[in-house]
């Protein structure tokens, strides 16, 4: 019989801790293809953030360093510059990237250093009971905005992928979604591009996640689905911001 | 033998080169020495001082509240350390910026128009190189000969053509007090 | 003879001392005084193909240091006293995954900004900790530039040996002093280091972390961790003395004020007053017991800092009540003069050892 489908290789065989309906599980999945796919698992080593992917270490089965809240790219220089020739990615949320890291993620990609970023954006920190992140909608309820996110308070949602895409240090920059089947093989793509940048010697790349996060959106699994595409894809659009140092 | 120098002046006018050059020429004479600056926000321009220790035993305090010697190059250098002198300690003073006397009597005043000699020579920036010459002429605290090493360790390599006229410098301080 | 003996700043000693001890990577954040420091490696570091990065931050540094140290590498931060604060964090993180590093502080007045000369006010969060949880770093600390050499290759291979930050601390004084160094044969003999994340080829995963969220498992961390400090304390103090066999008034000093305490001591000596000097070298661990000795013969004893008073407590413990413990210090970059400390040693002495 022909195997059509099965965990990739690079995916523990674990349970997840992740909420029914989150789509960490999804992106991980394709970080786990593409390793496989390049066949780096054995050079590979993982940053994880502070968050809700804070036990990413325990899903995908490369070597990996938990880093403080915010400073998985810093975590990540070090790494790649101690070991050139080790593929090291990070894996952050909008609260790590967004707004705690934002020195580092800025730093790191202007200094164009070789690494790739995961960064998973879903409006909240999911991890601490859904609080107002900066990737927050305007109007968004949540636990910190509780009559919405209010701009003359909060200012107005951070489009990270817009910003980063003015630095001349990065090479790849695409912003996808996980909540259809077309834009789950769109977001392989762009993941698997931002890792082949990478093995090529190619400098810094970067794909922002747009996830779901039903649980502290108050939605079942399905409707959050469809809020990502009512609401979050019309101000975070998807799209490749540059490729091969080329803004698009 | 111990010698505690404080050496003060304009930011600029080799203040701390000249406490290297003596620091220097004490490490190769097998001293044990220490070259402690002043160091603060002005880069340029400001006054600067260093405190050289040079001692045939282990060097205590690098820190120096009764320095045996006071090289002053500037009257606000002079003003602040000529106090803290102790009884019967040297106080160089380059005359040709510094038109008061020394006021006190407990100790040997050495005066030396430094930067006037130093212009004669064709260069005022070695006018630290004369004040050391007559430091090194009344103290002997380190060879004449020794200074000449000393410039080369401390003088980058580039500059190197310009350790005859600091030597030149030196003598004339030397001559000049003796 | 001159020998092998040139003329250096400390900070430029520390550098100089750390390649040949085979720092393969430093990160650093400008500051004073500590400057000379990332500029001799800025220029030395790439000379024998190794890593100098000027980081955004104290706080990307740290963390950069983490990452190279979780990697595998021999790595090295200085920073001065603010600077070392915006550390805190990732040295909380270093240590409870207990990754070897080392860190250099050349302290500077403060709290706050503070000012830029020198100070010794940085003892407790050196000591004690610094940052969250239960954790400490090796304290070493050099009182010439000499010892910077030697106490920052000491530090290189303490790191290793334990996997453990080691903090060098200085201070502005010996940063920007120059004295003759010698560096011997400073070897750099790296241990291998089989938990480094250098990817999993040949061996299972490595997960360098200091995540518990199993209670259970975080307190077994904890005592691993404490376990560890223990054996440090047993193996590791060093302390040095001077005319301490027949004192009297014993002066505990580290750093710049031993030597200045150890000419107010020749000046006392010279009055027939039996004073000596008791000057840790580790900070961490602390010679509790050479200080626990000497309170068997001594009178009385002074620790003396460029602080309000942050040691003195460490010696108050070690003497244990036995004897009166006075404290004298200089603040906010306030250098006390050897005579001034000799007066003080004059005062006790009159007070204490008459008695």
């Amino acid at each position: 019989m022909k195997v059509v489908f099965e965990r990739p290789q690079a995916l523990s065989d674990v349970t997840t801790h992740y909420c029914p309906g989150c789509t960490h599980g999804i992106i991980h999945r394709l970080v786990a293809e593409t390793i496989d796919e390049l066949g780096i698992l054995e050079r590979t080593i993982g940053v994880a953030s502070v968050g809700c992917s804070v036990l990413a270490y325990d899903y995908l089965e490369c070597d990996w360093q938990q880093a403080a809240h915010g400073r998985a790219p810093a975590v990540a220089t070090g790494i790649k510059r101690a070991l050139p020739d080790s593929i090291v990615f990070t894996y952050q949320g909008d609260g790590d990237l967004a707004s705690i890291g934002t020195a580092e993620i800025i730093h790191a990609a202007n200094r164009g250093e070789a690494i790739t970023v995961i960064y998973v954006n879903n409006t909240n920190y999911g991890m601490t009971g859904g609080q107002m992140a900066p990737t927050t909608l305007v109007g968004q309820v949540t636990t910190t905005s509780p009559r919405g996110r209010d701009t003359k308070e909060a200012g107005y949602p951070l489009r990270m992928a817009e910003m980063l895409a003015t630095l001349k240090g990065v090479n790849y920059l695409a912003r996808v979604a996980v909540n259809s089947p077309a834009n789950i093989m769109k977001a392989k793509r762009a993941i698997k591009q931002a890792f082949t940048v990478q093995v090529e010697d190619g400098g810094f790349a970067l794909v922002e996640v747009l996830s779901t996060c039903p649980t502290n959106w108050r939605l079942d699994p399905v409707e959050a689905l469809k809020w990502l595409d009512d609401n979050m894809i019309p101000y975070y659009p998807l799209a490749e911001f540059k490729v091969s140092g080329e803004v698009k | 033998m111990k010698h505690e120098v404080i050496v003060a002046g304009f930011g600029g006018q080799g203040v701390l080169l000249l406490g290297q050059v003596l620091a220097y020429a004490g490490m190769v004479e097998g001293k044990e020495v220490s070259w402690l600056p002043s160091y603060g926000p002005e880069m340029r321009g400001g006054t600067a001082n260093c405190t050289v220790v040079l001692s045939d035993t282990e060097i205590g305090s690098p820190v120096v509240s009764q320095p045996s010697c006071v090289i002053a190059l500037n009257l606000p250098s002079m003003e602040k350390f000529e106090p803290m002198l102790k009884p019967g300690g040297r106080l160089i003073i380059n005359t040709s910026l510094i038109d008061k006397k020394a006021e006190r009597a407990d100790i040997e005043v050495v005066e030396v128009p430094a930067t006037e000699i130093a212009n004669e020579l064709g260069s005022g920036r070695v006018a630290n190189m004369v004040a050391l010459g007559a430091f090194v002429q009344q103290t002997k605290a380190v060879d004449f000969t020794t200074l000449e090493e000393a410039l080369k360790k401390v003088l980058p390599q580039r500059r190197h053509e310009l350790i005859p006229l600091n030597l030149q410098a030196i003598q004339r301080g030397a001559e000049e007090t003796k | 003879m001159l020998g092998d003996k040139v003329l250096m700043v400390g900070n430029e000693a520390i550098g100089e001392a750390a390649i040949r001890a085979g720092c393969q990577l430093y990160f650093a954040y400008p500051i004073t005084p500590q400057s000379e420091l990332p500029q001799l490696l800025a220029r030395r570091m790439p000379e024998e193909g190794r890593v100098f990065l000027q980081a955004e931050s104290e706080v990307a540094a740290i963390n950069i240091v983490y990452g190279a140290a979780g990697a595998g590498a021999r790595v090295m931060t200085s920073s001065s006293s603010p600077g070392i604060s915006l550390k805190q964090e990732g040295i909380s993180y270093i240590a409870g995954a207990e990754l070897p590093c080392v860190i250099v502080n050349i302290v500077r007045g403060g709290p706050g900004l503070g000012g830029i000369q020198p100070a010794q006010s940085d003892y407790f969060q050196a000591t004690k900790g610094g940052g969250h949880g239960d954790y400490r770093l090796i304290v070493l600390a050099p009182a010439s530039v000499q010892e910077m050499v030697d106490l920052t290759a000491l530090a290189f291979d303490l790191a290793d040996k334990y996997r453990n930050p080691v903090m060098v601390l200085g201070d502005g004084t010996l940063g920007q002093m120059m004295e003759p160094v010698e560096f011997g044969d400073i070897k750099a003999e790296i241990p291998s280091k089989p938990w480094a994340t250098t990817g999993r080829k040949g061996r299972a995963r490595n997960v360098i972390n200091s995540l518990y969220l199993d209670p259970n498992k975080l307190e077994e961390h904890n005592w691993h961790l404490q376990a560890k400090y223990r054996r440090i304390e047993g193996a590791e103090v060093r302390y040095d003395s001077f005319n301490l066999a027949d004192a009297q008034l014993v002066v505990v000093a580290y750093g710049i004020s031993a030597r200045i305490a150890r000419t107010a001591i020749e000046m006392a000596r010279a009055d027939g007053i039996a004073a000596g000097l008791l000057r840790p070298i580790t900070l961490f661990p602390f010679p509790t017991g050479a200080i626990a000795q000497a309170a068997e013969k001594a009178a009385a004893f002074l620790s003396l800092e460029l602080s309000a008073g942050q040691m003195v407590e460490d010696v108050r413990l070690a003497v244990n009540g036995r004897r009166p413990v006075h404290f004298y210090g200089r603040t906010g970059g306030i250098i006390p003069t050897p005579q001034e400390v000799y007066e003080e040693i004059k005062k006790l002495a009159g007070e204490e050892v008459a008695k």
